[in-house]
């Protein structure tokens, strides 16, 4: 053969070639020897590809350096080696190179299930705290004492119906 | 709840009273949860991890359907302990290799176990013996509301609840059935069935997931994708493709007695004999000799409430079971041997084969 397919996870000659359909789409995959066997391809008809899919579409080339989440440290590369993310912000820091891999992976692209309403009624009560304790400390350095107060009134609020509702 | 009285109680899977449905063995629906703000437990440090094990546990444990079960971090469990845990069901190969910051917490009837710090904070399951899908969503969505008056979940309004990898986002829920289906098997149609699933956005897999073969032909059902589909809909959708595959089975059954009748009563005949007499029985021997009589049991050969015991069987002579029923850790072939007095003792007092066809049919 003249140009053998590759592994798409280690680039060596692929011997296992797998295939499977996901929202009609024909998803494939080659492997190595011993990559299908890390993975437990031992039976194509028992094994899912999502988990592989997801990892050889992160093409190196593409890789934007030095983008790296501010709330754990998590790097692009990092992903490319786990197939994982690091915290919860990675999904915003790393959106760009998630979007397009989203609609080969699952049925849509927006999620239309459960919502955890009270973890987010918690979760915009704390966003407001934060923004008003801002605004108080902005208020208090140019003087503005009228605005001051009000913030602090508004604080207190926040702070009582936070407490009624049980925390972290 | 102690592990000791765990191992020593039965299960759901293993409760005779619910094990009524042929082909369906057992129904599972999982949630992955994380908390906001925490890195996940493969980024996470020894420390956060501790931490977040402690909150996770702490807030599992006080849920109602939760009370008076076990409680454990995983470090404190004996390698024996972790296995008969993966047998059952209750903690998964991964989480049973885990070292520190794992934590696991299981219902008094067991049908309800949470891991800690498996590849998400949380990975919430609830396991039902045959089919029953909505009450396993049920119970699972009622358990996952509770929590969430505790913890704050990593949750994004477009891509739903967010999970360490981006397969599970969205629902970041699997709902899937152990369907045991020798008759496809038999007939050589399991491929077909493979691709037809698979084209529907299922996936099948053997028993113990990815990558096992498919002994006993127990196969595992589940939903492929997470995001894009409401919880209600990809539990209606899967109950819908297992109705088809019961359908086929059921078809596969027919067509084979009508076919080859004598051929398919040898084997039932056959694995009977051999679970009677044998001395030295592997753990996928006996898993398959099993499959056949369960077959029986659904066609009349062997009266269907037997069928019960033949499904705590297929938990009880894996090797975790064996050797704690054995009380000590012993190499394979004595186990070998071990499994084979188990199930010698067992079917001595198996209601004995009845091989008429008046009694055949699927049930
Ligand atoms: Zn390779
Ligand atoms: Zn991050």
């Amino acid at each position: 053969m003249a140009n053998p397919l590759k592994c798409d996870l280690c680039s060596k000659p692929a011997t296992v070639h797998l295939t499977q359909i996901v929202n009609n789409k024909v998803h494939k995959i080659d492997l190595c020897e011993a990559c299908a066997q890390a993975k437990g391809v031992t039976d194509p008809s028992g094994f899912s590809l999502a988990d592989l899919l997801l990892k050889a579409s992160l093409n190196p080339e593409a890789a934007t350096t030095g983008v790296r989440c501010e709330q754990c440290g998590f790097t692009q590369t990092d992903f490319k080696k786990h197939g994982r993310f690091g915290c919860p912000a990675c999904y915003e820091t790393f959106k760009g190179i998630l979007e397009p891999m989203l609609d080969n992976m699952h049925k849509g692209t927006v999620h239309t299930g459960k919502v955890p309403q009270r973890a987010l009624e918690r979760k915009s009560l704390y966003d407001r705290l934060t923004k008003l304790e801002v605004d108080l400390s902005d208020a208090i350095k140019s003087e503005r004492y009228e605005d001051a107060a009000r913030c602090r009134d508004e604080i207190n609020q926040v702070k009582q119906s936070v407490a009624t509702k049980p925390s972290r | 709840m102690d592990i000791a009285t765990l191992i020593d109680s039965p299960s759901e899977l293993t409760d005779s009273a619910g094990s009524k449905t042929a082909i369906v063995l057992m129904t599972r629906v999982r949630l992955a949860r994380n908390l906001d703000r925490r890195s996940f437990p493969g980024w996470a440090n020894e420390q956060d991890k501790a931490a977040i094990l402690e909150t996770c546990r702490a807030a599992v444990a006080s849920a109602p359907a939760m009370r008076r079960g076990l409680n454990v971090a995983l470090a404190d469990l004996s390698d024996l302990e972790r296995q008969i845990l993966v047998e059952r069901h209750l903690i998964s190969r991964e989480l049973s290799g885990a070292k520190s910051g794992a934590g696991l917490v299981v219902s008094r009837d067991q049908a309800v176990a949470v891991m800690i710090n498996e590849e998400d904070h949380l990975r919430i399951q609830v396991l039902r013996s045959g089919l029953q899908l909505k009450r396993a969503w049920n119970t699972i969505n009622d358990l996952d509301s509770n929590l969430e008056e505790r913890l704050d979940f990593a949750y994004s309004p477009t891509l739903g609840y967010l999970t360490a990898c981006p397969t599970n986002l969205g629902t970041a829920m699997r709902a899937s059935a152990m369907m045991h289906l020798p008759a496809l098997v038999i007939a050589g149609q399991m491929e077909k069935v493979v691709r037809a699933v698979n084209q529907l956005g299922m996936v099948v897999r053997g028993l113990f997931g990815e990558g096992s073969d498919a002994s006993g032909s127990i196969f595992q059902i589940s939903n492929q994708t997470t995001l894009g589909e409401a919880e209600e809909e990809i539990i209606k959708r899967l109950g819908s493709v297992l109705q088809s595959i019961i359908d086929h089975e059921v078809n596969a059954r027919e067509k084979l007695i009508e076919s080859d009748a004598g051929k398919l009563f040898d084997k039932i005949g056959r694995a009977y004999g051999i679970l009677q007499n044998s001395h030295m029985l592997s753990s996928s021997e006996a898993m398959n000799l099993l499959s056949l009589v369960r077959l029986g049991a659904d066609l009349g050969v062997f009266p269907a409430e037997q069928r019960s015991i033949i499904d705590r069987l297929l938990i009880e002579a894996q090797p975790g079971h064996l050797q704690h029923a054995q009380r000590g850790e012993c190499d394979p072939s004595q186990r070998d041997l071990l499994r084979a007095a188990r199930l010698r003792t067992e079917f001595a007092n198996f209601g004995r084969p009845e091989f008429s066809p008046s009694r055949n049919g699927n049930n």
